[in-house]
Protein backbone atom coordinates (compact mmCIF):
# COMPACT_ATOMS: atom_id res chain seq x y z
CA UNK A 1 0.00 0.00 0.00
CA UNK A 2 1.22 3.49 -0.79
CA UNK A 3 0.27 5.96 1.79
CA UNK A 4 0.39 8.60 -1.31
CA UNK A 5 -0.46 11.52 0.82
CA UNK A 6 -3.17 10.73 2.67
CA UNK A 7 -1.44 11.39 6.16
CA UNK A 8 0.47 14.01 7.13
CA UNK A 9 2.26 15.27 9.95
CA UNK A 10 0.78 19.06 10.64
CA UNK A 11 2.11 19.75 14.43
CA UNK A 12 4.86 19.23 15.83
CA UNK A 13 6.78 20.08 19.45
CA UNK A 14 9.86 19.21 21.31
CA UNK A 15 9.84 19.87 25.00
CA UNK A 16 12.39 22.71 25.78
CA UNK A 17 13.38 20.94 29.64
CA UNK A 18 16.25 18.58 29.66
CA UNK A 19 15.95 18.66 33.65
CA UNK A 20 12.47 18.80 35.12
CA UNK A 21 12.61 17.45 38.58
CA UNK A 22 9.49 19.89 39.73
CA UNK A 23 7.58 18.29 36.51
CA UNK A 24 5.76 15.03 36.18
CA UNK A 25 6.52 12.53 33.03
CA UNK A 26 2.29 13.30 32.45
CA UNK A 27 2.81 16.67 32.91
CA UNK A 28 5.62 17.39 30.47
CA UNK A 29 3.61 15.15 28.01
CA UNK A 30 0.66 17.29 27.88
CA UNK A 31 2.15 20.36 28.16
CA UNK A 32 4.03 19.24 25.26
CA UNK A 33 0.45 18.07 23.45
CA UNK A 34 -0.97 21.60 24.34
CA UNK A 35 2.20 22.76 21.76
CA UNK A 36 2.26 20.55 18.75
CA UNK A 37 -1.73 21.38 18.57
CA UNK A 38 -1.07 24.86 18.77
CA UNK A 39 1.48 24.39 16.60
CA UNK A 40 -1.25 22.53 13.93
CA UNK A 41 -3.50 25.08 14.73
CA UNK A 42 -5.78 22.32 16.06
CA UNK A 43 -7.55 21.82 19.78
CA UNK A 44 -7.48 18.94 21.99
CA UNK A 45 -11.21 18.73 20.61
CA UNK A 46 -10.60 17.77 17.56
CA UNK A 47 -7.84 14.26 19.03
CA UNK A 48 -9.36 11.45 17.34
CA UNK A 49 -6.64 8.78 17.57
CA UNK A 50 -4.18 8.84 20.66
CA UNK A 51 -0.63 6.98 20.31
CA UNK A 52 1.58 6.21 23.33
CA UNK A 53 4.89 4.38 24.72
CA UNK A 54 6.99 5.31 27.41
CA UNK A 55 4.14 5.20 29.92
CA UNK A 56 3.80 1.36 32.07
CA UNK A 57 0.60 -0.28 32.30
CA UNK A 58 -2.72 0.85 30.69
CA UNK A 59 -0.98 3.04 29.18
CA UNK A 60 -3.77 5.00 26.79
CA UNK A 61 -5.96 4.43 29.57
CA UNK A 62 -3.71 6.41 31.97
CA UNK A 63 -2.73 9.12 29.75
CA UNK A 64 -6.36 9.37 28.33
CA UNK A 65 -7.59 9.65 31.49
CA UNK A 66 -4.78 12.74 32.39
CA UNK A 67 -5.41 14.48 28.95
CA UNK A 68 -9.97 13.92 29.72
CA UNK A 69 -10.60 12.22 25.56
CA UNK A 70 -11.78 9.79 24.37
CA UNK A 71 -10.79 8.71 21.07
CA UNK A 72 -11.76 5.92 19.03
CA UNK A 73 -8.43 4.73 18.12
CA UNK A 74 -5.71 3.94 20.44
CA UNK A 75 -1.94 2.41 20.24
CA UNK A 76 0.35 1.70 22.75
CA UNK A 77 2.98 -0.74 20.48
CA UNK A 78 6.10 -0.66 22.53
CA UNK A 79 9.14 -2.10 20.61
CA UNK A 80 11.65 0.42 22.49
CA UNK A 81 12.71 3.87 21.90
CA UNK A 82 11.61 3.87 18.37
CA UNK A 83 7.67 2.93 19.29
CA UNK A 84 6.60 6.58 18.14
CA UNK A 85 7.92 5.69 14.75
CA UNK A 86 5.74 2.96 14.49
CA UNK A 87 2.64 5.00 16.23
CA UNK A 88 3.68 7.30 12.79
CA UNK A 89 2.98 4.16 10.37
CA UNK A 90 -0.40 2.84 12.11
CA UNK A 91 -1.96 6.45 12.70
CA UNK A 92 -1.26 7.29 8.90
CA UNK A 93 -2.64 3.96 8.18
CA UNK A 94 -6.29 4.67 10.78
CA UNK A 95 -5.95 7.79 9.00
CA UNK A 96 -5.95 6.68 5.41
CA UNK A 97 -8.82 4.04 6.40
CA UNK A 98 -10.83 6.61 8.16
CA UNK A 99 -10.49 5.04 11.63
CA UNK A 100 -9.63 8.66 12.94
CA UNK A 101 -8.60 11.68 11.57
CA UNK A 102 -6.69 13.93 14.02
CA UNK A 103 -3.89 11.71 15.86
CA UNK A 104 -2.08 12.99 18.70
CA UNK A 105 1.20 10.65 19.63
CA UNK A 106 3.00 11.77 23.25
CA UNK A 107 5.78 11.25 25.20
CA UNK A 108 7.14 12.62 28.47
CA UNK A 109 10.39 11.21 30.83
CA UNK A 110 11.68 12.34 33.77
CA UNK A 111 14.44 9.40 33.86
CA UNK A 112 17.70 12.02 34.31
CA UNK A 113 15.99 13.89 37.39
CA UNK A 114 14.82 10.61 39.05
CA UNK A 115 18.44 9.07 38.74
CA UNK A 116 17.22 6.57 36.56
CA UNK A 117 20.59 4.83 34.93
CA UNK A 118 19.13 4.01 31.51
CA UNK A 119 22.47 1.72 30.24
CA UNK A 120 23.86 0.30 33.12
CA UNK A 121 21.14 -0.40 35.66
CA UNK A 122 20.24 -3.54 36.63
CA UNK A 123 16.83 -4.35 34.80
CA UNK A 124 13.86 -5.20 36.75
CA UNK A 125 11.53 -7.41 34.27
CA UNK A 126 12.09 -10.84 34.01
CA UNK A 127 10.49 -11.75 30.63
CA UNK A 128 10.91 -15.46 29.65
CA UNK A 129 14.07 -15.07 27.61
CA UNK A 130 15.68 -12.78 30.33
CA UNK A 131 16.43 -16.04 32.71
CA UNK A 132 19.30 -17.04 29.79
CA UNK A 133 20.01 -13.27 30.01
CA UNK A 134 20.08 -11.40 33.30
CA UNK A 135 22.44 -13.67 35.55
CA UNK A 136 25.11 -12.65 33.06
CA UNK A 137 25.08 -9.01 34.32
CA UNK A 138 24.03 -7.58 30.27
CA UNK A 139 23.24 -4.26 30.40
CA UNK A 140 22.24 -1.67 27.70
CA UNK A 141 25.54 -0.63 26.93
CA UNK A 142 26.62 -3.99 26.80
CA UNK A 143 24.32 -5.21 24.52
CA UNK A 144 25.52 -2.84 21.70
CA UNK A 145 28.80 -3.13 22.68
CA UNK A 146 28.93 -7.16 21.72
CA UNK A 147 27.96 -5.93 18.07
CA UNK A 148 30.48 -3.10 18.18
CA UNK A 149 32.63 -5.58 19.04
CA UNK A 150 31.94 -8.49 16.43
CA UNK A 151 31.87 -5.72 14.04
CA UNK A 152 35.19 -4.15 14.51
CA UNK A 153 36.58 -7.94 14.76
CA UNK A 154 35.14 -8.73 11.18
CA UNK A 155 35.92 -5.63 8.99
CA UNK A 156 38.67 -3.88 11.26
CA UNK A 157 36.10 -0.55 12.01
CA UNK A 158 38.01 1.50 14.66
CA UNK A 159 37.37 3.22 17.62
CA UNK A 160 38.56 6.31 16.13
CA UNK A 161 35.96 5.97 13.41
CA UNK A 162 32.77 5.62 15.91
CA UNK A 163 33.95 8.42 17.38
CA UNK A 164 33.87 10.68 14.93
CA UNK A 165 29.67 10.15 14.72
CA UNK A 166 30.21 11.38 18.31
CA UNK A 167 32.07 14.74 17.30
CA UNK A 168 30.14 15.20 14.77
CA UNK A 169 26.33 15.23 16.41
CA UNK A 170 28.36 17.54 19.19
CA UNK A 171 29.36 20.17 16.65
CA UNK A 172 25.34 19.69 15.36
CA UNK A 173 24.15 20.18 18.97
CA UNK A 174 26.23 23.47 19.38
CA UNK A 175 23.77 25.08 16.99
CA UNK A 176 21.17 23.41 18.73
CA UNK A 177 20.16 25.76 21.79
CA UNK A 178 18.07 23.41 23.53
CA UNK A 179 20.79 20.91 23.16
CA UNK A 180 22.04 19.59 26.60
CA UNK A 181 25.55 19.59 25.99
CA UNK A 182 26.91 22.25 23.90
CA UNK A 183 30.82 22.40 23.83
CA UNK A 184 32.09 20.72 21.08
CA UNK A 185 34.73 17.68 21.42
CA UNK A 186 37.21 16.29 19.68
CA UNK A 187 37.93 12.45 18.58
CA UNK A 188 40.88 12.27 21.52
CA UNK A 189 37.96 13.11 24.11
CA UNK A 190 35.88 10.23 23.16
CA UNK A 191 38.84 8.07 23.24
CA UNK A 192 39.86 9.29 26.45
CA UNK A 193 36.26 9.33 27.81
CA UNK A 194 36.36 6.32 30.57
CA UNK A 195 35.32 2.48 28.91
CA UNK A 196 31.65 1.58 29.96
CA UNK A 197 31.55 -1.55 28.53
CA UNK A 198 34.45 -2.21 25.90
CA UNK A 199 34.98 -1.14 23.03
CA UNK A 200 32.37 1.88 23.76
CA UNK A 201 33.54 4.66 26.01
CA UNK A 202 30.96 6.75 27.36
CA UNK A 203 31.62 9.58 24.56
CA UNK A 204 29.76 6.28 22.38
CA UNK A 205 26.63 6.68 24.51
CA UNK A 206 23.75 8.63 24.73
CA UNK A 207 23.45 11.02 26.97
CA UNK A 208 20.24 10.72 29.73
CA UNK A 209 18.02 13.35 30.12
CA UNK A 210 14.33 14.21 31.00
CA UNK A 211 12.43 15.24 27.56
CA UNK A 212 9.45 15.37 26.12
CA UNK A 213 7.72 16.11 22.68
CA UNK A 214 4.14 15.66 20.66
CA UNK A 215 3.37 14.79 16.95
CA UNK A 216 0.14 15.95 15.77
CA UNK A 217 -0.87 14.11 12.12
CA UNK A 218 -4.21 14.54 10.24
CA UNK A 219 -5.60 13.62 6.61
CA UNK A 220 -4.62 15.65 3.39
CA UNK A 221 -8.31 17.39 3.84
CA UNK A 222 -7.87 18.27 6.79
CA UNK A 223 -4.20 18.88 6.00
CA UNK A 224 -5.29 21.89 4.39
CA UNK A 225 -7.13 24.16 6.91
CA UNK A 226 -3.95 23.48 9.40
CA UNK A 227 -1.59 26.44 10.50
CA UNK A 228 1.97 25.17 9.34
CA UNK A 229 2.71 22.66 5.76
CA UNK A 230 2.33 19.31 5.94
CA UNK A 231 4.69 16.89 6.02
CA UNK A 232 3.63 13.42 4.48
CA UNK A 233 4.24 10.49 5.92
CA UNK A 234 5.49 9.12 2.40
CA UNK A 235 6.43 5.57 3.41
CA UNK A 236 6.99 2.85 6.47
CA UNK A 237 8.41 -0.01 7.54
CA UNK A 238 8.76 -2.12 10.78
CA UNK A 239 9.90 -4.89 12.27
CA UNK A 240 11.23 -6.64 15.26
CA UNK A 241 14.71 -8.82 15.18
CA UNK A 242 15.63 -11.13 18.06
CA UNK A 243 18.41 -13.54 18.13
CA UNK A 244 16.64 -16.14 15.93
CA UNK A 245 16.88 -19.30 18.07
CA UNK A 246 20.93 -18.67 18.58
CA UNK A 247 21.35 -18.76 14.79
CA UNK A 248 21.37 -14.76 14.04
CA UNK A 249 23.86 -12.64 12.35
CA UNK A 250 24.31 -10.18 14.16
CA UNK A 251 25.41 -7.47 11.91
CA UNK A 252 21.92 -7.69 10.13
CA UNK A 253 19.46 -5.06 11.96
CA UNK A 254 15.91 -4.50 11.49
CA UNK A 255 17.05 -1.64 9.71
CA UNK A 256 18.02 -3.91 6.43
CA UNK A 257 14.34 -5.02 6.31
CA UNK A 258 12.62 -2.31 7.25
CA UNK A 259 14.38 0.21 4.91
CA UNK A 260 13.48 -1.05 1.60
CA UNK A 261 10.22 -1.22 2.39
CA UNK A 262 9.75 2.61 3.64
CA UNK A 263 11.63 3.59 0.41
CA UNK A 264 9.56 1.12 -2.04
CA UNK A 265 6.03 2.87 -0.48
CA UNK A 266 7.35 6.17 -1.25
CA UNK A 267 9.10 5.24 -4.49
CA UNK A 268 12.18 7.03 -3.80
CA UNK A 269 15.53 6.32 -3.37
CA UNK A 270 18.68 6.61 -1.10
CA UNK A 271 20.49 9.05 -3.15
CA UNK A 272 17.27 11.43 -2.52
CA UNK A 273 17.21 11.77 0.72
CA UNK A 274 18.18 15.45 2.01
CA UNK A 275 18.38 14.35 5.82
CA UNK A 276 18.98 11.08 7.91
CA UNK A 277 17.29 11.13 11.64
CA UNK A 278 19.25 7.73 13.09
CA UNK A 279 18.35 6.77 16.46
CA UNK A 280 21.89 7.41 17.81
CA UNK A 281 21.79 5.28 21.17
CA UNK A 282 25.45 4.47 20.43
CA UNK A 283 27.97 5.46 18.15
CA UNK A 284 27.51 1.71 16.80
CA UNK A 285 23.69 2.06 16.29
CA UNK A 286 24.10 4.83 13.91
CA UNK A 287 27.02 3.17 11.87
CA UNK A 288 25.53 -0.49 11.88
CA UNK A 289 21.74 1.52 10.90
CA UNK A 290 23.67 3.48 7.61
CA UNK A 291 24.70 0.03 7.20
CA UNK A 292 21.40 -1.78 7.23
CA UNK A 293 19.60 0.63 4.94
CA UNK A 294 21.81 0.60 2.40
CA UNK A 295 23.71 3.86 2.44
CA UNK A 296 27.09 1.56 2.03
CA UNK A 297 27.43 -2.37 2.07
CA UNK A 298 27.55 -4.10 5.75
CA UNK A 299 31.20 -3.63 6.65
CA UNK A 300 31.68 -0.42 4.62
CA UNK A 301 30.43 1.89 7.87
CA UNK A 302 33.23 2.86 9.38
CA UNK A 303 34.55 4.26 6.09
CA UNK A 304 31.41 5.85 5.00
CA UNK A 305 30.91 7.90 8.47
CA UNK A 306 34.42 9.49 8.19
CA UNK A 307 35.44 12.63 6.60
CA UNK A 308 32.36 14.48 7.62
CA UNK A 309 29.91 12.45 5.61
CA UNK A 310 27.32 13.02 8.40
CA UNK A 311 28.01 16.37 9.24
CA UNK A 312 25.46 19.52 8.26
CA UNK A 313 28.04 20.49 5.61
CA UNK A 314 28.60 16.80 4.64
CA UNK A 315 27.00 14.37 1.69
CA UNK A 316 24.29 13.31 4.04
CA UNK A 317 23.41 15.60 7.30
CA UNK A 318 22.56 13.54 9.93
CA UNK A 319 21.32 14.07 13.78
CA UNK A 320 21.30 17.71 12.90
CA UNK A 321 19.68 18.45 16.58
CA UNK A 322 22.60 16.76 17.93
CA UNK A 323 20.72 13.77 18.52
CA UNK A 324 20.69 11.26 21.85
CA UNK A 325 24.61 11.63 21.90
CA UNK A 326 23.84 15.23 23.12
CA UNK A 327 20.73 17.09 22.90
CA UNK A 328 18.46 14.55 24.69
CA UNK A 329 17.90 11.32 25.74
CA UNK A 330 15.01 10.89 28.26
CA UNK A 331 15.45 6.53 27.62
CA UNK A 332 13.08 6.88 24.46
CA UNK A 333 14.09 9.24 21.59
CA UNK A 334 11.86 7.96 18.74
CA UNK A 335 9.64 11.02 18.61
CA UNK A 336 12.41 13.45 18.74
CA UNK A 337 13.38 11.87 15.32
CA UNK A 338 10.28 12.99 13.76
CA UNK A 339 10.00 16.25 15.51
CA UNK A 340 13.31 17.46 14.02
CA UNK A 341 12.81 15.71 10.44
CA UNK A 342 9.86 17.62 10.22
CA UNK A 343 11.08 21.14 11.46
CA UNK A 344 13.60 20.62 9.18
CA UNK A 345 11.68 19.76 6.40
CA UNK A 346 9.75 23.01 6.97
CA UNK A 347 12.86 25.14 7.11
CA UNK A 348 12.48 26.25 10.63
CA UNK A 349 15.72 25.45 12.01
CA UNK A 350 18.11 28.06 11.69
CA UNK A 351 21.72 27.82 11.93
CA UNK A 352 21.22 24.03 11.62
CA UNK A 353 19.06 24.14 8.71
CA UNK A 354 19.99 21.98 6.02
CA UNK A 355 19.51 23.92 2.90
CA UNK A 356 16.65 22.95 0.44
CA UNK A 357 15.35 19.97 2.50
CA UNK A 358 12.85 18.10 0.86
CA UNK A 359 12.92 14.22 1.77
CA UNK A 360 13.83 12.85 5.00
CA UNK A 361 14.38 8.96 5.89
CA UNK A 362 14.01 8.40 10.10
CA UNK A 363 15.06 5.04 11.49
CA UNK A 364 14.57 4.10 15.20
CA UNK A 365 16.14 1.35 16.56
CA UNK A 366 14.30 0.26 20.27
CA UNK A 367 15.62 -1.92 22.86
CA UNK A 368 19.12 -3.94 22.34
CA UNK A 369 21.13 -4.69 19.54
CA UNK A 370 22.84 -7.50 21.28
CA UNK A 371 19.41 -9.32 21.85
CA UNK A 372 16.47 -8.30 20.63
CA UNK A 373 15.27 -4.64 19.06
CA UNK A 374 12.26 -3.05 17.36
CA UNK A 375 13.40 -1.16 13.95
CA UNK A 376 10.99 1.17 12.20
CA UNK A 377 11.63 3.85 9.03
CA UNK A 378 9.94 6.42 8.19
CA UNK A 379 10.10 8.75 4.57
CA UNK A 380 8.92 12.06 5.17
CA UNK A 381 9.11 14.68 2.56
CA UNK A 382 7.09 18.10 1.78
CA UNK A 383 5.15 19.42 -1.21
CA UNK B 1 29.43 -22.04 48.53
CA UNK B 2 29.40 -18.00 49.05
CA UNK B 3 26.18 -16.27 48.88
CA UNK B 4 24.73 -15.30 45.31
CA UNK B 5 23.89 -12.24 44.66
CA UNK B 6 23.23 -11.66 40.69
CA UNK B 7 19.68 -12.11 39.82
CA UNK B 8 18.70 -15.69 39.88
CA UNK B 9 16.97 -17.64 36.79
CA UNK B 10 13.38 -17.76 37.10
CA UNK B 11 12.77 -21.27 36.06
CA UNK B 12 9.51 -22.62 34.37
CA UNK B 13 7.91 -24.72 32.31
CA UNK B 14 9.94 -24.99 29.95
CA UNK B 15 13.26 -24.64 31.13
CA UNK B 16 13.27 -26.72 33.75
CA UNK B 17 14.88 -29.55 31.89
CA UNK B 18 17.89 -26.95 31.09
CA UNK B 19 18.79 -25.61 34.25
CA UNK B 20 18.06 -29.32 35.73
CA UNK B 21 20.70 -30.41 33.51
CA UNK B 22 23.09 -27.33 34.86
CA UNK B 23 22.70 -28.40 38.60
CA UNK B 24 24.10 -31.80 37.68
CA UNK B 25 26.91 -29.49 35.67
CA UNK B 26 25.82 -30.55 32.62
CA UNK B 27 25.15 -28.46 29.22
CA UNK B 28 21.79 -29.97 27.42
CA UNK B 29 20.19 -27.99 24.10
CA UNK B 30 17.31 -28.96 22.39
CA UNK B 31 16.91 -30.33 18.93
CA UNK B 32 14.01 -31.16 16.18
CA UNK B 33 13.50 -34.14 15.46
CA UNK B 34 11.99 -33.03 12.06
CA UNK B 35 14.45 -29.98 11.42
CA UNK B 36 17.44 -31.22 12.54
CA UNK B 37 17.98 -28.05 14.02
CA UNK B 38 19.58 -27.15 17.75
CA UNK B 39 18.08 -24.28 19.15
CA UNK B 40 18.32 -22.03 22.06
CA UNK B 41 17.11 -20.55 24.18
CA UNK B 42 14.65 -23.86 25.12
CA UNK B 43 11.26 -23.95 24.28
CA UNK B 44 9.32 -27.18 23.53
CA UNK B 45 7.66 -25.79 20.20
CA UNK B 46 10.58 -25.89 17.82
CA UNK B 47 11.03 -22.37 17.02
CA UNK B 48 11.29 -23.41 12.60
CA UNK B 49 8.40 -25.74 12.56
CA UNK B 50 5.85 -24.87 15.96
CA UNK B 51 6.46 -28.81 16.48
CA UNK B 52 6.41 -30.77 19.65
CA UNK B 53 8.89 -33.68 18.95
CA UNK B 54 12.04 -32.22 20.09
CA UNK B 55 14.59 -33.95 21.95
CA UNK B 56 17.37 -32.85 24.85
CA UNK B 57 20.90 -33.32 23.45
CA UNK B 58 23.71 -33.43 25.82
CA UNK B 59 26.67 -30.69 24.36
CA UNK B 60 30.37 -31.37 24.68
CA UNK B 61 30.40 -28.04 26.59
CA UNK B 62 33.45 -26.87 24.05
CA UNK B 63 32.45 -23.66 22.42
CA UNK B 64 34.77 -20.49 20.72
CA UNK B 65 33.95 -16.72 21.47
CA UNK B 66 32.00 -15.22 18.76
CA UNK B 67 31.84 -11.64 20.72
CA UNK B 68 32.22 -10.47 23.72
CA UNK B 69 32.29 -7.09 26.07
CA UNK B 70 34.25 -6.17 29.26
CA UNK B 71 31.95 -4.49 31.08
CA UNK B 72 33.37 -1.60 33.45
CA UNK B 73 30.12 -0.18 34.74
CA UNK B 74 27.00 -2.15 36.56
CA UNK B 75 24.97 -0.60 38.71
CA UNK B 76 23.43 -4.10 39.79
CA UNK B 77 23.70 -6.27 42.94
CA UNK B 78 26.41 -8.79 42.76
CA UNK B 79 27.74 -7.26 39.47
CA UNK B 80 29.28 -3.66 40.72
CA UNK B 81 31.91 -5.41 43.16
CA UNK B 82 32.79 -7.54 40.17
CA UNK B 83 33.82 -5.29 37.29
CA UNK B 84 35.42 -5.27 35.16
CA UNK B 85 33.75 -8.77 34.09
CA UNK B 86 33.67 -10.19 30.56
CA UNK B 87 30.27 -10.92 28.83
CA UNK B 88 30.36 -12.73 25.50
CA UNK B 89 28.05 -14.71 22.95
CA UNK B 90 29.69 -18.47 22.67
CA UNK B 91 29.14 -20.45 19.68
CA UNK B 92 28.16 -24.13 20.71
CA UNK B 93 30.33 -26.56 19.20
CA UNK B 94 28.29 -29.59 17.53
CA UNK B 95 25.28 -27.57 17.57
CA UNK B 96 25.39 -25.95 14.02
CA UNK B 97 26.47 -22.65 15.06
CA UNK B 98 24.10 -21.71 18.28
CA UNK B 99 25.17 -18.94 19.68
CA UNK B 100 24.80 -18.76 23.87
CA UNK B 101 25.10 -15.34 25.89
CA UNK B 102 27.13 -15.88 29.14
CA UNK B 103 30.02 -14.79 30.92
CA UNK B 104 33.80 -15.69 30.17
CA UNK B 105 35.85 -16.32 33.81
CA UNK B 106 38.88 -17.90 34.80
CA UNK B 107 40.83 -15.55 33.10
CA UNK B 108 42.02 -12.20 32.79
CA UNK B 109 39.52 -10.33 30.95
CA UNK B 110 42.08 -8.60 28.65
CA UNK B 111 43.07 -11.56 27.38
CA UNK B 112 39.84 -12.76 25.64
CA UNK B 113 39.81 -12.71 22.28
CA UNK B 114 36.98 -13.58 18.84
CA UNK B 115 37.53 -17.24 18.29
CA UNK B 116 39.02 -17.97 21.63
CA UNK B 117 38.62 -21.62 22.24
CA UNK B 118 36.36 -22.20 25.33
CA UNK B 119 34.66 -24.76 27.96
CA UNK B 120 31.49 -24.76 30.23
CA UNK B 121 32.24 -24.69 33.66
CA UNK B 122 29.08 -23.90 36.08
CA UNK B 123 28.67 -21.53 39.06
CA UNK B 124 26.42 -23.15 41.85
CA UNK B 125 23.61 -20.74 42.99
CA UNK B 126 22.58 -23.20 45.69
CA UNK B 127 21.84 -26.96 46.11
CA UNK B 128 19.13 -26.46 43.23
CA UNK B 129 20.60 -24.23 40.57
CA UNK B 130 24.10 -23.63 38.99
CA UNK B 131 24.78 -21.15 36.10
CA UNK B 132 26.43 -21.95 32.74
CA UNK B 133 29.68 -20.19 32.06
CA UNK B 134 32.53 -20.80 29.92
CA UNK B 135 36.44 -20.33 30.53
CA UNK B 136 39.20 -20.70 28.47
CA UNK B 137 40.52 -24.54 27.12
CA UNK B 138 43.64 -25.44 24.94
CA UNK B 139 43.09 -25.73 21.22
ZN1 LIG C 1 11.16 -28.26 13.80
Amino acid sequence: MHFSRQAAIVGVHEHETRWAPDKTDFQLAAESARAALADAGLTLKDVDGYFVAGVSGMAPALMCEHLNIRPKVVDSTSIGGTSFLAHAAHAASAIATGRCEVALITYGSTAASRGVAVGTGGRAGYEIPEQYELPYGLTTVAAYALCAQRHMHEFGTTSEQLAEIAVTFRRHASLNPHAKYREPITVEDVLASRMISSPLHLLDCCIISDGAGAVVMTSAARARDCAKPPVWLLGAGETVFHPEAGKRDFMRMAASQTGPIALGQAGVRLEDIDLCMIYDSFTITVLMTLENLGFCKIGEGGAFVSGGRLALDGELPTNTDGGGLSSNHPGMRGIFLIIEATRQLRGECGPRQVPNCRLALAHGTGGTLGTRHGGVTLILGRD
Amino acid sequence: MSEWRKPVPRVDAESKPFWEACRRHELYLQRCRACQEFYYYPRNTCPYCLGSDVEWVRLSGRGTVYTFTVTYQHGGEGFRDEVPFVIAYVELEGTGGVKMLTNVVECDPAQVRIGMPVEVTFRDVNDELAIPVFRPRGE
